[in-house]
């Protein structure tokens, strides 16, 4: 059974293209999808993120509960709206899910997981908590709303009461607020995104939704689809759980050592598998590649090393650069001097490139 | 979707063949093919003076989503190529049936072209494709 957003008919009637997305009907583009691309990094694009799984955490032992499940350290988090991203980690150290961690209160922290891996999320975390005695509560009451692109803030700040504006615009990055009482309901209003642009991330009442979408659309906000977002996302380095990394893959092993803290005495989920990674040396890493010769570098395509073999994870043709980027997993060593890479038996040179491979709208 | 032309030739596989007036051949993929695809990126054609038997992969046309074979609807040689694609691969996007030209055979084995299907055959089959 195919789920569907509270926006499933705005989309159709704006001319979207649809397609199954992890068991969503979503949009993949309203037309072009370079267009749409263009339009987040040149102006604002909207995206229908509702489909991204909203858990509430609450209890007096949020805290330590998020101590022992993620691998970065929530004692990061120290004012309230700080958000964190991270990841989950299984006793090997690989890869249960990434996710964005919002602290509101002592006694109650959000999470956004991803829709594709909601089921065994929700198992994990529950199962996780089940010592910690708190309650975890999914919100698919709640859709999402991404708006993102240069002008993404004052084209969102423009539709909300001057108190909650002037609250909103002081948001830092990685931030977020409730503004109860909006015209649109409760919001929860983040300055976090997936596409390297600045922006917020509206976590809005599926009973308004229809009507924020349409007052961003109409203040200007074009919709972009999934298509975008991916190649957005890609451009601005951010990895696609499922496919840059999953639960046979450490952070380390995916680019995201970031993400780990080995803060003294916490015993989190999979720290030991990623001590003893850290000790004995990590056998693969992540890389971006850009390819100067013509073509597309996709998912699946094999990539010589002279440490041997490894594969493309994301690929896709970046509109920004006009050239094909991508991550690949490789062994570890050194790549300076490019690699090979397999396309339709022919093998084609391509570079080694540090990502972001594009940051303020510009290739870098 | 644009009108399909009528003096069109289809493959199910969604490249078109058109007769000209000197008896050469004109290749390209359908609307529906690029709308399938999304915005192409990248075109690669067969040179001119190449050999094409009809069945066999001949080209590749690239979107932001997948790379696509295209076959060849007739054997024969390559007399042209549309080089202006290298650069703006999107006017298949735009004019599949005009613009968007592919490249030019001199069939060897005109006869082939019958094997195909007409427009309205081609309508049909995308009909058929379930929508």
């Amino acid at each position: 059974m195919t789920s569907k957003t509270i926006l499933n008919d705005t989309h159709r009637a704006l001319g979207a293209k649809m397609v199954d997305f992890g068991g969503w009907d979503m949009p993949i583009h309203y037309g072009s999808q370079i267009e749409e691309h263009h339009q987040v990094r040149r102006d604002a694009g909207m995206f229908d993120v509702s489909h991204m799984t909203v858990v509430d955490l609450r209890g007096g032992q949020v805290r330590p509960f998020l101590r022992r499940l993620v691998a970065n350290s929530v004692d990061k988090l120290l004012k309230p709206g700080k958000a964190l991203y991270t990841c989950m980690l299984n006793a090997q150290g690989g890869v249960i899910d990434d996710l964005i961690v919002y602290y509101l209160a002592e006694d109650w922290f959000r999470l956004v997981v991803n829709a594709a891996t909601r089921d065994k999320d929700l198992a994990w975390i529950v199962a996780q908590a089940e010592p910690f005695g708190i309650g975890v509560a999914e919100r698919p009451e709640l859709s999402m709303i991404a708006v993102q692109g240069p002008t993404a803030r004052e084209r969102v700040l423009g539709l909300l009461g001057d108190a909650d504006a002037a609250r909103t615009g002081k948001l830092v990055k990685f931030s977020a607020a409730e503004l109860p009482g909006t015209a649109f309901g409760d919001l929860f209003v983040a300055r976090t995104g997936y596409t390297g642009e600045d922006g917020f991330e509206i976590v809005v009442p599926e009973a308004h939704a229809v009507a924020l979408w349409n007052a961003l659309l109409e203040a200007g906000v074009k919709p972009a689809g999934l298509g975008a977002r991916d190649t957005l996302r890609l451009e601005a380095g951010m990895n696609l759980y499922g496919q840059d990394m999953d639960e046979s893959v450490t952070p380390y092993e995916a680019a995201l050592g970031w993400t780990v803290a080995l803060d003294e005495g916490r015993a989190f989920n999979g720290r030991d598998a990623l001590e003893r990674q850290q000790r004995d040396g990590v056998p693969r890493q992540m890389i971006g590649l850009v390819m100067d010769e013509k073509g597309v570098l996709r998912h699946g395509q094999k990539v010589l090393t002279a440490q041997g073999e490894g594969e493309i994870l994301s690929g896709t043709f970046s509109p920004t650069i006009g050239k094909a980027i991508a991550f690949a997993r490789v062994p570890a060593g050194d790549v300076s001097g490019g690699v090979r890479v397999d396309i339709r038996g022919r093998e084609v040179p391509v570079r080694v490139a540090r990502f972001p491979f594009v940051r303020d709208g510009a290739a870098l | 979707m644009s009108e399909i032309p009528g003096d069109l030739k289809f493959l199910k596989s969604h490249e078109w063949a058109r007769v000209e007036g000197d008896g050469k051949v004109t290749i390209g993929i359908s609307d529906h093919a690029q709308g399938l695809l999304g915005d192409l990126v990248y075109v690669e054609l067969p040179a001119v003076g190449d050999s094409i038997e009809a069945g066999n992969a001949c080209a590749v046309v690239e979107s932001v989503k997948a790379a696509s074979d295209v076959y060849a609807p007739v054997s024969g040689t390559v007399t042209a190529v549309n080089a202006a694609l290298a650069d703006k691969p999107e006017t298949i996007n735009e004019d599949a049936y005009g613009e968007g030209w592919l490249f030019v055979v001199e069939a060897s084995e005109p006869d082939q072209l019958n094997d195909m299907l007409g427009p309205d055959d081609y309508a049909e089959l995308l009909e058929d494709d379930g929508h």
